[in-house]
């Protein structure tokens, strides 16, 4: 029935499984010397990286958003001005309202074509029709390439004199440059890598849906929307909240992009683009580009707060 | 088939019955992973430390100066070298070259200090190196100033520190002007114009014969500040303009108010969509008959091929108000500093002394025409007209500046001039609002 070779299990295995998993939860592990070290080695290590390359830096981060600092000279240099930073960066900034908003676009986007449409196509692609692999592997391809090729690609298409898309239209847009459009250039462009991910994430997903639960559907009689919407969708609850988590990801983290673009100017202002425009390089203004960082934490922070919350609450249930 | 009933069973099953017995149990290849991936790293961290003792740690004798270069070019890579195998051989020391990105180097120099830096590296005049040099990161080298020749004093005060000693020893050098094409402007009958009035009728006369007057390009953002600099030196003099770059003036001043205003008027004989567009493409225009004129440093012969660089002539901005005339103009100057505490003080001087002499600037020359020497010194014999022409430029120049992202501060350059200009190309009508939040974003950064 199902497609997995499976080994049948025995009445014996199946008796003492439970029993065995009660056991040890009753004692500690067993655990000799050797195996310790390992296990102490694996754990440590990996924590001891991300601790010291994740954690204290955006600890120092936050840390350093209360001070005013041009990165020369000792610690002593540094000069603690309080919340000074965050009010330039609210009142006095252009740039940072335009980028949140476009971050904030960037999600919606994200979430509203790219990932709907990969869930579409994977379940296109989930009935197992002719040359299903040579659609995926089209479909998959944008994904292995990095973002910055991607700006460089759709350059061909949008470029203002030599590009395809002006051919075609017959206009003469500069869609990178012009800021009325370039935002949505080069969304389109990001959400055409992200539409495959999703879909090889979501068609991971559908294999291990139990098919016995879609000819119950059929049976009852649903078309095959009533049964992706009613049977199938909720059943793939943990998919889809990877799919929330990883496309939140994806939105926040963008970058590159829009770096390799124009450094994150006229219309492609981004949090990430400026942080790097005045942290990075001679401008040097630390403590600007923490605040702007540390806010940038903040906003991922109220999603990741929601992502738990709703992942323990369901492991509660 | 029977549904699984419990967890365990569900994951017994999706074991293969080839996988369940025998071979790599899971300890083992955990073990082996380890192992692996210990010796990968560890013969990775042993590399990187020997190189880094490669880089750093060579130039204890007295016989080695290291040198730190931003040419990365070829064409300007291969003019430095040449200049270094001619010190070689004439001190007998030795120079260890280190070439890096032109745009990293600018990037990393805040890094660069810091750490481990060379002994001489390449840099800019003006506040650019006056802020390194006030922060303790540059050596005084005005002993070896003492020592030059052929040095004006207007580049002299350009290689000052604020505490009035030298810390750069200048090299080659570039005039910004509106460059336009001799065959072109002899084709229409074009003149240079010398007040804004002839400029704008100029600029009339050119878009009726289906030019473009002025080429623009302002998609890197510094280009722009080319044309403000410009028009501010016009309108409000060199004092004016390099007390706003020290952040002595107002930005929301009506004199600074003058200049978008001017500027806005000039906009229309502009090339459009310019915050889409690199300064090669707009070279480019000028190279190919479609503008008239384009305000730019010399090296925008670099987008000329060779044979046509001699149709490329220049004036200089006209006069907007005769009181201030047209004495004060940019010429951006490159050149060399020595490092706080070097580890070869005395090599060191000795070369920032040899590049400071006419022979040196003489080598950089013969393969770069796009600059010129600036020492007077510098053999002129086999200079371009157009280089002929920049040289008795600037030495008859009134009053230098260098260019706004190197007379003041690189974060009040990089992360408010940039936008707010773009801003002005984009909206230029609202002249107000704009220069009110440069000048609350100028106090944030200047008081700070």
């Amino acid at each position: 029935m199902t497609d997995l070779p499976t080994v049948p299990a025995t009445p014996a295995s199946a008796e003492a499984a439970p029993r065995r998993l009660g056991r040890r939860r009753r004692r500690s592990v067993q655990a000799s010397g050797t195996d310790r070290v390992f296990l102490a080695l694996m754990v440590g290590v990996p924590t001891l990286l991300v601790v010291g390359l994740v954690w204290l830096p955006a600890v120092a981060t936050v840390i350093l958003s209360f001070a005013s600092w041009t990165g020369v000279g000792d610690l002593d240099t540094i000069k603690w001005i309080g919340t000074q930073n965050y009010v330039n960066v609210f009142t006095i900034y252009p740039p940072f309202k335009p980028a949140l908003g476009h971050n904030l676009i960037w999600l919606a986007f994200l979430f509203v074509l790219p990932t709907c449409f990969g869930i579409f196509l994977a379940v296109l692609l989930d009935r197992e029709l002719r040359g299903t692999r040579f659609y995926q592997t089209a479909f998959f391809l944008p994904v292995v390439l990095s973002l910055a090729l991607i700006g460089f690609i759709w350059q061909l298409i949008y470029s203002r004199d030599q590009g395809l898309l002006n051919a075609v239209l017959n206009t003469q847009i500069d869609w990178y440059g012009d800021s009325r459009w370039n935002l949505w250039a080069v969304l389109v462009a990001a959400g055409w890598k992200h539409a495959g991910y999703i879909m090889l994430l979501y068609l991971a997903g559908l294999k291990g849906v139990d098919p016995s639960l879609r000819e119950a559907a059929a049976v009852d009689g649903a078309s095959p929307a009533r049964t992706f919407f009613s049977v199938v969708f909720p059943v793939m609850r943990p998919i889809n909240i990877i799919i929330i988590v990883v496309t939140v990801i994806e939105a926040l983290r963008a970058f590159d992009i829009v770096w390799v673009i124009n450094k994150g100017t006229n219309g492609l202002e981004l949090i990430s683009t400026l942080v790097t425009a005045n942290v990075v390089g001679e401008a040097s203004r630390i403590g600007f580009g923490s605040a702007l960082a540390t806010i940038m934490l903040a906003i991922s922070l109220v999603f990741i707060t929601i992502f738990l919350w709703t992942v323990m609450r369901g492991e509660q249930q | 088939m029977s549904r699984p009933r419990s967890e365990s069973e569900y994951l017994a099953r999706l074991i293969p019955p080839s996988a369940a017995v025998g071979g790599l149990s899971r300890r083992g290849f955990l073990k082996g992973t380890l192992g692996a991936g210990a010796a990968v790293s560890l013969s990775s961290i042993l590399a990187a430390c020997g190189g880094g003792d490669d880089g750093g740690g060579s130039g204890s004798g007295s016989k080695e100066v290291t040198f730190g270069s931003n040419q990365s070019d070829p064409v300007p890579k291969k003019a430095y070298a040449e200049m270094t195998s001619m010190f070689q051989k004439s001190s007998g020391l030795t120079v260890k070259t280190n070439t890096v990105e032109h745009e990293t180097f600018q990037e990393n120099i805040n890094n660069y200090l810091q750490g481990n830096p060379d002994d001489v590296f390449t840099w800019f005049a003006g506040y650019r190196m006056q802020f390194f040099a006030s922060q303790g990161l540059a050596g005084d080298i005005s002993d070896v100033w003492g020592g030059l020749s052929g040095m004006s004093e207007a580049l002299k005060a350009a290689s000052t520190g604020e505490d009035g000693k030298q810390y750069f020893v200048p090299l080659t050098t570039y005039p910004w002007g509106l460059f336009y094409r001799k065959s072109v402007w002899q084709e229409k009958g074009y003149q240079p114009p010398k007040t804004m009035d002839e400029l704008v009728t100029l600029a009339k006369q050119m878009q009726k014969d289906g030019l473009v007057p002025i080429a623009f390009a302002d998609k890197d953002g510094w280009p722009a500040m080319g044309t403000f600099d410009q028009l501010n030196l016009r309108i409000n003099g060199y004092q004016f303009h390099i007390d706003l770059m020290a952040g002595k003036q107002a930005w929301d001043s009506p004199q600074v108010k003058k200049v978008f205003d001017t500027w806005r008027e000039l906009l229309p004989y502009h090339q459009t969509d310019a915050l889409g567009r690199e300064w090669q493409e707009a070279a480019r225009a000028l190279q190919k008959k479609q503008a008239g004129m384009y305000l730019l440093g010399m090296f925008v012969g670099e987008q000329f091929p060779e044979d046509q660089r001699d149709d490329l002539d220049f004036f200089t901005f006209p006069e907007i108000d005769p009181a201030v005339g047209t004495g004060a103009i940019e010429a951006p100057i490159d050149g060399v500093m020595m490092r706080a505490d070097p580890k070869n003080e005395d090599g060191a001087k000795q070369f920032l002394k040899f590049t400071g002499t006419a022979e040196a600037e003489n080598v950089l020359l013969k393969t770069n025409n796009t600059v010129i020497g600036a020492s007077t010194e510098a053999d002129a014999s086999n200079y371009t007209g157009l280089q002929k022409k920049a040289a008795e430029f600037i030495g008859s120049a009134e009053s230098i500046a260098q260019f706004l992202d190197r007379d003041t501060r690189p974060d009040f350059a990089s992360t408010v001039m940039i936008p707010g200009l773009q801003t002005f190309i984009k909206n230029p009508n609202d002249v107000d609002g704009l220069t009110k939040s440069l000048e609350k974003q100028k106090k944030s950064i200047f008081t700070s």
